[in-house]
């Protein structure tokens, strides 16, 4: 691929940070609505792959190179197996919601049944989803970059 | 026809296996059915889930919560799924 009319790199352009903004609040609010990290990576992803399949693999190459991907994604695998691990050092269980009935951040236990959000609650969950996120956006735009990159012609046809 | 060593392990953890599952499957409860007197995992996540973790979402509570493990096989999958990626790809590259 090796970019579209100036057309569709306009819109691509424009639409790209409301799509952004949406993911990103999936993922910031994913213990309140419905969502989390899986899904608001994915539309980052896309949201990304837009802009790849707009402006082309050799260009997004030259902006983003995969090996810092690479390192992003293993970045939001080491927060959430860590935030595992300090359940395990701090309360005594893998996994274990240390934080939100404590005193630290994240605190706020809302009442029972169906209540306005809170973003300033939910413990471990908001760093989890956040790691999710991170690991779901960098996994799944490098994995579209490196299979576009790769089957790109270049230099006279020689793949 | 003399049968291998290695594939009689193989018929015998076979056996093991199938005998597990199908006496498993036996003791599953019917599909559908639902005693009001024994409310089960379901009804005692939407009941505890909001003061237990502490989020309004049931689902997420259930995800990264209760069910964390299975989140970090997912993870481990979509990790497992990158490397593949540019391992299979990377010779495409030069």
């Amino acid at each position: 691929m090796s970019g579209m009319s100036k057309i569709v790199k306009t819109i691509a352009s424009i639409t790209f940070p409301f799509v952004m903004i949406y993911g990103l609040y999936i993922i910031a609010h994913g213990h309140l609505t419905p969502g989390g990290g899986f899904q608001g990576g994915a539309i980052v992803a896309s949201g990304a792959a837009m802009i790849l399949v707009a402006y082309g693999s050799i260009w997004t190459m030259g902006k983003v190179k995969e090996k810092y991907l690479s390192v992003l994604e293993s970045t939001g695998a080491i927060v959430f197996i860590g935030t595992a691990i300090f359940g395990l050092l701090f309360a005594g269980i893998f996994f274990n919601n240390f934080l939100f009935d404590g005193n630290i951040i994240f605190n706020i236990v809302p009442e029972k049944g169906s209540t306005v959000g809170i973003l300033n609650s939910a413990g471990t969950l908001p760093i989890m989803n956040f790691a999710v996120g991170l690991k779901v956006i960098a996994g799944l735009f490098v994995i579209v970059l490196v299979m576009a990159y790769a089957t790109t012609k270049r230099g006279g046809g020689k793949k | 026809m003399k049968m291998s060593k290695r594939n009689f392990a193989a018929v015998i953890f076979f056996t093991i296996v199938a005998v597990f599952l199908f006496f498993t499957a036996l003791l599953m409860h019917p599909f559908g059915d639902f005693d009001e007197n024994e409310p089960e995992m379901d009804q005692r996540i939407i009941d505890n889930s909001q003061t237990e973790t502490g989020a309004n979402n049931a689902v997420t509570g259930v995800v990264f919560d209760y069910r964390g493990f299975d989140t970090l096989g997912e993870a481990t999958v979509l990790f497992t799924a990158v490397a593949g990626v540019i391992l299979v790809f990377r010779r495409l590259k030069k």
